[in-house]
Parts: C-alpha cells; sequence; structure tokens
C-alpha cells in the first residue's frame, strides 16, 4: 500500500460536518442512537461495522435522505431542518454515490452528468458540457460519454456515477458501499477513483468493506454497532489496537477472509 | 413429399414450404390450429371483400343503382352522404373552415410524430396551445368574416375528432397530476386524488355524459348553463383522465426508489425529479396503456349520441331514414363505413405506438 505518498493529505480546522445527539428510530426501531461525530473539512472517514448496523442511514441523514427525529446536524454551517430551502441547501454541497449506482437509464452518460449542474446550477449547456466531460476523464471514460448506462459494465456505471457527483463541485461526497455490487475485477478500477479523489483533499464519508482502501487512505475509522458509534480510532490503530471487544470479533471476522 | 424428405433440416433463411412447415405445421397441435384458423378465415373473409369490394356498386346517383339481386355494398350511399358523414350540419358554404382546421391540425401532428423533426417544444406549444385556438375561432365563428356555427350543428366525424382529440390531450396531463397526486405523502392532496379517480371509474361514461347534458342545467340557474358539446367534451375529459391516471401510477410504480433518491440527492427539486427522472421513465413503461386509453376514449366518443350530439356513427344512423336512399344493404353499408374510418384512426395509433416503443428500447442496450 502507498501509505506514505497518502498520509500528507491535509486536514483544516474548518468543521463540515457536525452530528450531535442524533437519535432515529424506524417505527419502534431505534436505527440510530445519540450519535456524536464532528468531521473536519478534508477529512477521510471510513465507516465500518456489521449489516444492519445503521450505516447507510447514518449516511443518508446527512444529505436528508432519512430525516433524523432527535439532535442536530449542521452541515458547513447549515443546519438541517425541515426547512426545505436549507435542505436542498445541504444536497448542493453534499455529493452522493450509491451501491446500486442508480444512474437514470434513460439518459446517456454525458446527460446523466449535466442534469443537475443544468436544472440546479442553471448553468449555460455549454459549460456543463465541459464540465462534465472534465469529470469524465478524470474518471477515464469519457469515450463513452454518448453511451446508456446499461451499455456500460458495473464498474465504469459506479465511475459514471462518481463523475456525476463531482459535477455539482460538492465539498462533500458521501459512498454507500460503492463496491459492494461490482465484481471483484472491477473493484480497483473504483476503488482508484476514490482514492485520487482523496488525494485531491476531497471531505469524503465512506461506508465500505474494503479494509485495504480504509488503511490507505482513511484518517479516521468509525465502527458502529447496532446503532451506536463504538469507536474511531486513526486506521493503524484501529486495525491494530482496536478497544472494544466488539471491534475485535468485526475484525476477526472480516480480516479472516 | 419424397424430395422434401430428401432436403434434410430447413435452412433458417429456407423456402416457403420451409417457413410453413416450421410457422404452421410444426406439431400435431399446431397443425390442427391451422386447419381451424385457415377454415375460419375462408368463411368470414371472402364473403366480406365480396361484399365490400366484388360485389359492390361504386356509381350511380340514386338508390336504384343499388337495388337488385346479389348487390354489395352500396358505395354511391356513401359518397352522396359523405358532407354529412364528415361536417355533419355545418353549413355547406362554412366547410371550408372545418378543411383549414383538418389540415392545419395534420400539419403540427406530424413533424410531432417524427422523433427527428427539429424544435419540439415550439411544436407542443403550437399543438396545444395556438392551434385549439384557431380551431376554436374557425369552427365557432362569430368573428368579423366568420359568421356563428352553433355546436348544434356540428356533427360527423368533426365531432368524433373534437371529443376524442379533446379528451386525449387533457387527459394526459390530469391523469399523470392526478396519478403524483395519489402518491403524494401528503395526505390532503392524496385523499382528494383517489376521491376524485375512483368517482369517475366509478360510473359508466353514458351516465357522465347524461349528467353533464341534462341534470347540470337543472342546477344551474337559467342562461348560465353552458354549451351542450362543452358540457360533454368536459365529461369526457375529467372521465378518461382517471383512467389515464391509473395507467400512469402503474407506471410509476415500476420506478425503483433508487431513481427518487439520486435525483433528489444531486439538489433537483420534487418537479424535476418527477419531471425530468421519474415521469420520462414511467411513461416509456405504459405507452401500451396510455395508448390503450386512447383508443378506448376514441371509440367511447360515439356516446355522444345519447344527448343528441351526432358523431359520425350517429350521422350514419340517422342518414338510414332518409327516404332518397333506403336501399336494403344501406345499414350494413353505412357502418361498414363508420367501421373503416374507426379503424383507420385506431389502427394508426397503435402501429405508432409500436414504432415508439422499438425506437424506445433500440440503443438502450437492455
Ligand atoms: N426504511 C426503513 N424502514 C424500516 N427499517 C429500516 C429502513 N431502512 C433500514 N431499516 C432497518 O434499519 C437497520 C439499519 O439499516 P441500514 O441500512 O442503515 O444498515 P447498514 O448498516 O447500512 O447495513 P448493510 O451493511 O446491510 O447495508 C436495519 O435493521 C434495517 O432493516
Ligand atoms: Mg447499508
Amino acid at each position: 500500500m502507498a501509505a506514505d505518498t497518502a498520509k500528507p493529505m491535509r486536514v483544516s480546522d474548518k468543521v463540515m460536518i457536525e452530528m450531535s445527539g442524533v437519535h432515529k428510530w424506524f417505527g419502534d426501531f431505534h436505527v440510530l442512537k445519540n450519535i456524536d461525530l464532528t468531521i473536519k473539512e478534508g477529512e477521510r472517514i471510513v465507516i465500518a461495522g456489521p449489516s444492519g448496523s445503521g450505516k447507510s442511514t447514518l449516511i443518508r441523514c446527512i444529505n436528508h435522505l432519512e430525516t433524523h427525529d432527535a439532535g442536530k446536524i449542521v452541515i458547513d454551517g447549515i443546519e438541517l431542518t425541515e426547512d426545505l430551502k436549507r435542505i436542498d441547501e445541504v444536497r448542493r454541497e453534499v455529493g452522493m454515490v450509491f451501491q446500486q449506482f442508480n444512474l437514470f437509464p434513460h439518459m446517456t452518460v454525458l446527460e446523466n452528468c449535466t442534469l443537475a449542474p443544468l436544472w440546479v446550477r442553471k448553468m449555460p449547456e455549454a459549460e456543463a458540457r465541459d464540465l462534465a466531460m472534465k469529470f469524465l476523464e478524470r474518471v477515464r471514460i469519457p469515450e463513452q460519454a454518448d453511451k446508456y448506462p446499461g451499455q456500460l459494465s458495473g464498474g465504469q456505471q459506479q465511475r459514471v456515477a462518481i463523475a456525476r457527483a463531482l459535477c455539482m463541485n460538492p465539498k462533500i461526497m458521501l459512498f454507500d458501499e460503492p463496491t459492494s455490487a461490482l465484481d471483484p475485477e472491477m473493484i480497483k478500477e473504483v476503488l482508484d477513483v476514490m482514492v485520487e479523489l482523496a488525494r485531491e483533499g476531497m471531505t469524503m464519508l465512506c461506508v465500505t468493506h474494503e479494509m485495504g482502501f480504509a488503511r490507505e487512505v482513511a484518517n479516521r475509522v468509525v465502527f458502529m454497532d447496532e446503532g451506536e458509534i463504538i469507536e474511531q480510532a486513526p486506521p493503524e490503530e484501529f486495525f491494530n489496537a482496536p478497544k472494544s471487544e466488539r471491534t475485535k470479533s468485526f475484525l476477526a471476522q472480516i480480516l479472516a477472509h | 413429399m419424397s424430395a422434401i424428405d430428401m432436403m434434410g433440416p430447413p435452412q433458417k433463411s429456407g423456402s416457403v414450404l420451409g417457413w410453413l412447415r416450421r410457422n404452421l405445421f410444426s406439431s400435431i397441435g399446431n397443425t390442427v390450429l391451422t386447419v381451424i384458423a385457415a377454415y375460419l378465415l375462408w368463411l368470414t373473409v371472402p364473403p366480406l371483400l365480396n361484399f365490400a369490394i366484388f360485389d359492390a356498386v361504386w356509381t350511380g346517383d340514386t338508390r336504384e343503382a343499388c337495388l337488385g339481386e346479389g348487390k354489395g355494398a352500396c358505395w354511391p350511399l356513401v359518397w352522396a352522404n359523405f358532407d354529412q358523414f364528415i361536417y355533419g350540419r355545418y353549413p355547406a358554404s362554412e366547410i371550408w373552415r372545418v378543411n383549414i382546421v383538418f389540415a392545419l391540425g395534420f400539419i403540427a401532428l406530424v413533424p410531432m410524430l417524427i422523433p427527428s423533426a427539429p424544435a419540439k417544444r415550439f411544436n407542443v406549444i403550437l399543438l396545444l396551445v395556438v392551434y385549439p385556438l384557431i380551431a376554436l375561432v374557425l369552427l365557432a365563428g362569430d368573428r368579423p368574416g366568420l359568421p356563428p356555427v352553433p355546436t348544434s350543428e356540428w356533427g360527423g366525424l368533426l365531432v368524433t375528432l373534437v371529443v376524442a382529440v379533446t379528451g386525449i390531450v387533457v387527459s394526459l396531463p390530469l391523469g399523470i397530476v392526478l396519478a403524483l397526486g395519489r402518491r403524494s405523502s401528503m395526505p390532503a392532496i392524496r385523499m382528494l386524488s383517489i376521491i376524485f379517480i375512483e368517482f369517475w371509474r366509478g360510473v359508466p361514461l353514458v351516465t357522465v355524459l347524461f349528467m353533464a347534458s341534462v341534470m347540470l342545467p337543472l342546477f344551474l340557474p337559467e342562461g348560465l348553463s353552458p354549451d351542450n358539446l362543452l358540457r360533454c367534451l368536459v365529461g369526457v375529459a375529467l372521465f378518461s383522465s382517471a383512467y389515464m391516471a391509473e395507467v400512469v401510477r402503474g407506471g410509476l410504480q415500476a420506478i425503483p426508489a433508487g431513481q427518487y433518491e439520486a435525483a433528489r440527492a444531486a439538489g433537483l427539486s420534487y418537479w424535476q425529479t418527477m419531471g425530468l427522472v421519474v415521469l420520462p421513465q414511467a411513461l416509456r413503461h405504459v405507452i401500451p396503456g396510455i395508448v390503450n386509453t386512447f383508443i378506448g376514449l376514441f371509440k367511447d366518443t360515439t356516446l355522444v349520441l345519447i344527448v343528441g350530439i351526432f358523431d359520425i356513427l350517429g350521422q350514419v344512423r340517422a342518414q338510414l331514414s332518409d327516404p332518397n336512399w333506403t336501399v336494403p344493404q344501406g345499414a350494413l353499408t353505412g357502418y361498414l363505413f363508420a367501421g373503416i374510418v374507426f379503424w383507420i384512426f385506431c389502427f394508426g395509433m397503435s402501429q405508432y405506438s409500436n414504432f415508439m416503443e422499438r425506437r424506445l428500447n433500440a440503443g438502450r442496450g437492455r
């Protein structure tokens, strides 16, 4: 691993995401329990934990795809409330990449990328096009711009999804298991793009089981179980000297593979 | 037979015989069905062709031309009454206005239907806003140089098209709004949509038309009651919107939640999400259902007859009592003509929908 080249990434003192005392219920089911999490600009956070522990729910609260029932979430100085204007403001700053890609199948790759810049940022068409091509080059698929998502491989689709999110020039990127739906030979092409993004200083929150990625780029690993944050630590500490028993048994399971 | 036996397995591109064997006689069951189908065709098609074409009377000025043994369809009856069938009682001196409306509609519609034709947005405005206004002014008149023609004098294919096109043009957008309303997260909007849809789906169109035409004027103050045709148009439009709403809702249900989430996460508003991401996909899924509703609506326009409006079928029936053209085969001829006209429009719609489906599926990579 290129750990030494990855580490000199700067973290500023500016707080980008602040969650304090956040609770959420699905009916009677308590999914998130008293979540406190502060993320500074330029931080790369990996969220790990067993299935059903609330990882997806946590990051979906950050762009209000899920509503929290108690506590406070502040994104880049904007507090998330039921105020629709603020939600839209936050969503403009936060890009998201999903496990199932969720590309728009009726639009070409290029149209997928220009949609939000055109309609949300009201960007002129030529400018949006140039921007989209720039990011498609960054994820190394400019030649697929005029194809439809259904014509691409899973790895290519996920790279388009990343480019689509980047076209909004987000300050924060959320990834929810971006490689879990991919065949093994395609995982690397997506991770490579994410590593590059991390090097450029993007604030990233990533739910993933790719522990190699966590070691290489994360500056903090957050471990969740049953809706709680059990512990958070830099990767070396997290992998080599986990404090809680639950973390140890989780690591034993996941590293056994 | 032995020559065929020597040929070995039929080639994919094979001969006529090969094709017949593969498609019509591939098994005993298949052979039986082929024979039955052929027998039924032989029973029905030749008599129909004989009546409509080979034994038909094509020329003549009076009913005498059609009298006599073994004569088929009396087409001179249709030629002589052609204007009634197409325009109803619209004054002969003003028929040019209807023709202009037909021609303009055709001119505005054709580029709309050709996917590669340019300026679609302009075309939509032309077709849905400018054209109806021009059509209204021309048909109803009461402007300088255009004497008024009350709707009670409209009839025939003109009325059929006015009712059907209004129904089609109103029902799609209204149906979409109702379908979205029915899936809304706001309880009041959801309830209103459900009540509206279930009300109109629960009553027969005949009842709707009867209520609109006969009952409504009783409730409204004297002289305030709008035009009879207009009331029927509103009834038909609302009725078909309810059906359209359910077709569209079926399409909306096929869209995975991930599509909404991706659109909302990118910052698109509710209406942008619906208009740019969800509806384009949902409507594509239900093109056959939408066109099916259009076709049903087109044929249901014949029901306006019960409130005294004469569409093309009504005109054909009215003509049957004309003593100048009482011939034994008169009814059959008239209904055959009306049937052919309906078939042309409905078949056209269904073919266009097939074409669009093929086009949308191609290049999608799925
Ligand atoms: N919309 C919902 N309604 C009810 N329960 C839900 C809903 N979404 C998630 N849950 C439940 O909440 C719990 C946490 O879900 P979440 O998706 O956040 O877990 P996760 O940590 O991301 O798991 P995985 O690794 O399987 O993706 C799960 O038990 C799940 O069944
Ligand atoms: Mg998850």
